[in-house]
């Protein structure tokens, strides 16, 4: 379907619910295309080309939500959508918060912002195709120690998405990406290691160059081999930029509008205090043009905005949608995030710290003993306490120098006190992988657990 | 049941015919191996927070996945539009894998002896909304009735109903009806002006509204997780380094999961990936471990009475006394090794190629009692409950988080201590299992399996275990 086509299947399904008693109604509707493209040891092994669609629908009976979606977008597959909305807000609860943003705070960003880009949808599969085998070429050639490879991926993915409310809210917009990884494996003796390096655009022009990422992928695994545990002891540590933004999604999980008004985040109730070291300031902003966490509104049909979320080392936003707005008297700030099931929940457009002056290499040679974080593994975040313990691979930094590989260890400590303990922050901020970025960040000290 | 009796030729009208001259398009140029996934999903969640409900959600999802399999490249399309033309279409593109003439499936289908593993008399999607809605609210009162410190509880109700038929030009024709039902209580407690703590507890699998009726009630699930939020209010920094540490029985078999579960996946063998490649037959374990994945085990969430291949599932024996005997397949991997299928071929929807994953893993009881276990330990770390973990299978290293734990001291529990990651290396972690207790317990049916951007729903297990030396990656 064209975008517009999209459009009016969504406002259709808003009129429907509308004419069948729901008092207010919101629909979004998504189709896409995706490519995926695996080269393993220089042999395709697996190539997958397909479609698909979805709508999902909000309704409200007075203060009653019910929800539903379906992958069946004909009309018979949106009036059972339609009934089924209905028969979900007949067994939930009045909520005083539930609704739809005010009229006023409806709209979409005017001029192009570069979601879309041609070159994607022209692109051939055998190019794709050769793009993923010149990546595991260049991290097979690197070294004779690459002896294997989990493969070199190609992907490509065209959405088309739009939103319709009972509020005469429509608008939607397309958007493409591509990318390319590959995970090559180092071994020598007993040692063996996988990592990975990938590239991300909107547009195919966007990527790095084939051989740049097979190159840094080898060169990952190569550097990891021989890893031994490091003695327990407390430590600075120094996130490289591509686990540094893991501490963003931290940041974002508890700034989310829903763990502040149930108080299970442990920044809920503080904002205007000082929540981080000084120089540290982080931004959502999805405005920016051509990025990933960019739109011209929020899945609500509010327009996307510049959201300052800490500013030298102040919590100044939380970020929230229409109803955990509500829920604090605050307003949406464009956040509203949804796929196409249930109620919509809080997102965030690109979210990065900003850039600090030093240099990634200048902020290793201050440290005199401590550990350079390349990987983390597992799960053991708590955002209600910020209690934080996770596996963690890198390599030792003895005397300001790289020394050598450390892997089988854990790092732990609080968010809250690792945020206040941002000592450096690197200069070496992009936006090339993805709607989060950071740059190389120097935390004053953590636990670092091994062996004895 | 005959075929003409299942969901997919009643629902959609398809015939075996259909089927054949659909693989035949997928074969148009060549291949040796082309299968079709029907799906259809119907879903229902039901969520409460500050003991409104604030959310009842209804969909369904439907499509078809069509695979070629020419050597060792995989061609995959899938279609969300069933209709003859598109299903064609979709065969078509997948057939590009292949290049050279149009080679021809088996004629005729057959459909393996499977299990009857959860033959529900009412699927949880045919009971009412309202039922469901009780629940939550259950669970919502039980956990504000067991301390008046709970100050939040959030509690959802999902379950899905799905349909699978399986179709192969080697002649399989498998088809099956797939319930799956979820409870979840999570809860915040607080001293008065102090921090929250949190408590997380759940349950389910294949089964009807009635087990949450009759045996895992919402109180049940409610009070555990009030009980963990209140038992952190007290907990102290935990110790970091290595040190001896007790897994309780249950969910902890998560452990194995990672350790060893994801390590022995025939893809990563077959491609000398894992750290367990090449290694069957020899010792990875203590004696005293035994490391069983069981997919026929009834109502369990991980089981299945076919695979997303078509394939009966099976019970295999992973390790056997510490020597590691087999790996999981799927069919892929088991043409290119030449073993025999284990029944572990599983896809999260028809828009996923199938790889072989774990169904429900868990070690076998031993003779130590429990309590003596926790006796035997001068110092140490007792953990009851977990999050969630990971594994790194090219280097071993996996990481599991301890959502409750207590430090052991001179063989008593002293101390609750607050969360925190436990990381081994998967061949060497369970060369330390020195004691196994005899009370094997089955996780509560919560868990949710990720690889490659594909979930699925499985099951862990394991008795009281004591490990000699792990790394506890606490702060104190």
């Amino acid at each position: 379907m064209t975008p517009a086509e999209l459009e009016e299947l969504a406002a259709g399904a808003v009129r429907l619910a509308v004419a069948q008693g729901a008092t207010g109604a919101e629909c979004t509707a998504v189709e896409g295309d995706e490519f995926s493209a695996t080269v393993r040891m220089r042999e395709v092994e697996s190539v997958k080309e397909a479609g698909s669609r979805g709508a999902g629908l909000r309704i409200l009976v007075g203060q009653r939500t019910g929800s539903s979606y379906t992958s069946d977008l004909s009309a018979g597959g949106v009036r059972q959508m339609v009934r089924a909305a209905l028969d979900g807000a007949a067994v939930t609860t009045e909520d005083p918060q539930a609704g739809l943003p005010d009229q006023d705070q409806l709209g979409s960003l005017a001029g192009d912002l570069r979601l879309y880009s041609a070159d994607v949808a022209t692109l051939e599969a055998g190019a794709k195709i050769r793009q993923a085998a010149a990546a595991e070429e260049a991290a097979l050639a690197r070294d004779p120690r690459i002896v294997n490879s989990e493969g070199a991926s190609f992907d490509t993915n065209l959405a088309r998405r739009a939103f319709a409310n009972s509020l005469g809210f429509r608008g939607s917009y397309e958007s493409s990406s591509c990318s390319l990884s590959a995970v090559p494996v180092a071994r020598e003796g007993a040692s063996m290691e996988r990592d990975y390096w990938f590239t991300l655009g909107r547009g195919y022009q966007d990527l790095e160059p084939a051989a740049e990422v097979g190159r840094i992928a080898a060169e990952r695994a190569l550097r990891r081999l021989n890893a031994r545990k490091a003695p327990t002891q407390k430590a600075p540590v120094v996130f490289e930029p591509r686990v540094a933004r893991t501490l963003l999604g931290h940041i974002f999980e508890a700034v989310h509008g829903e763990a502040v008004y149930r108080r299970a985040s442990f920044l809920a109730g503080k904002l205007g205090e000082k929540i981080a070291a000084g120089h540290v300031t982080v931004i959502d902003d999805g405005t920016l043009a051509g990025l990933f966490g960019s739109s011209p509104f929020d899945d609500e049909g509010v327009p996307s905005r510049r959201t300052v979320v800490i500013e030298g080392g102040v919590l100044t936003s939380y970020l929230l949608n229409s109803y955990t707005a509500r829920k604090l008297g605050l307003k949406t700030t464009g956040n509203a995030s949804r796929g196409i099931t249930g109620n919509a929940g809080v997102g965030h457009g690109n979210l990065f710290f900003t850039a600090g002056r030093e240099a990634p290499a200048e902020i290793i040679a201050s440290v005199r003993n401590g550990f350079y974080v390349t990987e983390l593994l597992g799960f053991g975040v708590n955002i209600v306490t910020g209690d934080y313990s996770r596996g963690a691979a890198g390599l030792w930094i003895e005397n300001g120098e790289l020394a050598y590989p450390v892997s089988g260890v854990t790092i732990a400590g609080n968010l809250g006190r690792m945020l206040m303990e941002i000592e450096k922050i690197g200069s070496d901020l992009e936006f090339r992988r993805g709607s989060v970025a950071a740059p190389t960040l120097l935390i004053h000290e953590m636990t670092v657990s091994g062996h004895g | 049941m005959g075929f003409s009796d299942s969901f997919f030729a009643r629902q959609f009208g398809l015939g075996e015919r259909d089927l054949e001259s659909y693989l035949a398009e997928a074969l148009s140029r060549g291949g040796e191996y082309a299968d079709l996934y029907f799906e259809y999903v119907a879903t229902t969640a039901i969520s409460l927070d500050e003991s409104i409900v604030k959310s009842a959600t209804q969909g369904v999802s439907l499509g078809v996945g069509i695979r070629v399999i020419s050597g060792e490249r995989t061609g995959y399309a899938y279609s969300d539009d069933l209709s003859p033309e598109r299903i064609r279409k979709a065969a078509r593109v997948a057939a590009c894998i292949a290049s050279g003439p149009a080679s021809v499936g088996r004629a005729g289908f057959e459909a393996p002896a499977g299990h009857d593993l959860y033959p529900l008399a009412i699927s949880p999607t045919e009971s009412s909304l309202a039922d469901r809605v009780a629940l939550v609210a259950r669970a919502d009162t039980a956990a504000r009735a067991w301390d008046s410190r709970v100050f939040q509880v959030q509690a959802t109700f999902g379950d899905q109903l799905k349909h699978v038929l399986v179709a192969s030009s080697d002649g399989i024709l498998n088809w099956d009806r797939q319930p799956l039902t979820r409870l979840s209580v999570s809860v915040l407690a607080r001293e008065q002006g102090g921090p929250p703590e949190r408590g997380y507890s759940g349950g389910g699998g294949r089964v009807a509204l009635d087990h949450f009726l009759l045996d895992k009630t919402p109180e049940y699930f409610a009070r555990e997780a009030a009980r963990q939020a209140i038992v952190q209010l007290g907990a102290t920094e935990t110790p970091a380094g290595e040190m001896t540490v007790v897994l309780g029985p249950g969910w902890p078999g998560i452990l194995l999961h990672e350790a060893v579960g994801h390590g022995l996946e025939a893809d990563f063998n077959r491609k000398g990936v894992s750290a367990f490649s090449d290694r069957i037959g020899q010792a990875v374990a203590s004696p005293l471990v035994t490391v069983v994945d069981d997919g026929t085990m009834p109502n369990r969430r991980g089981s299945l009475n076919v695979d997303d291949e078509g394939a009966a599932t099976r019970r295999n024996v992973l390790i056997e006394s510490g020597r590691l005997c087999g790996y999981l397949q799927d069919k892929l991997s088991s043409r290119i090794l030449g073993a025999g299928p284990t029944g572990n071929g599983r896809r999260e929807s028809y828009q996923h190629i199938p790889m072989p994953r774990m169904t429900n893993t868990f070690m076998l009881a031993g003779e130590s009692d429990p309590g003596d276990i926790i006796r035997s330990v001068p110092r140490g770390l007792y953990c009851t409950t977990f999050g969630g973990g990971q594994v790194d299978i090219t280097s071993g290293n996996f990481v599991f988080s301890a959502t409750e734990s207590y430090l052991i001291e001179d063989g008593r529990l002293t101390r609750p201590v607050r969360g925190a990651t436990l990381i081994g290396n998967g061949p060497e972690a369970l060369r330390f299992v020195s004691m196994v207790g005899s009370d094997l317990q089955l996780d509560e049916g919560i868990g949710i399996c990720g690889k490659e951007g594909q979930s699925v729903p499985v099951g862990v297990g394991i008795p009281t275990i004591k490990v000699d030396r792990m790394t506890v990656g606490g702060t104190a």
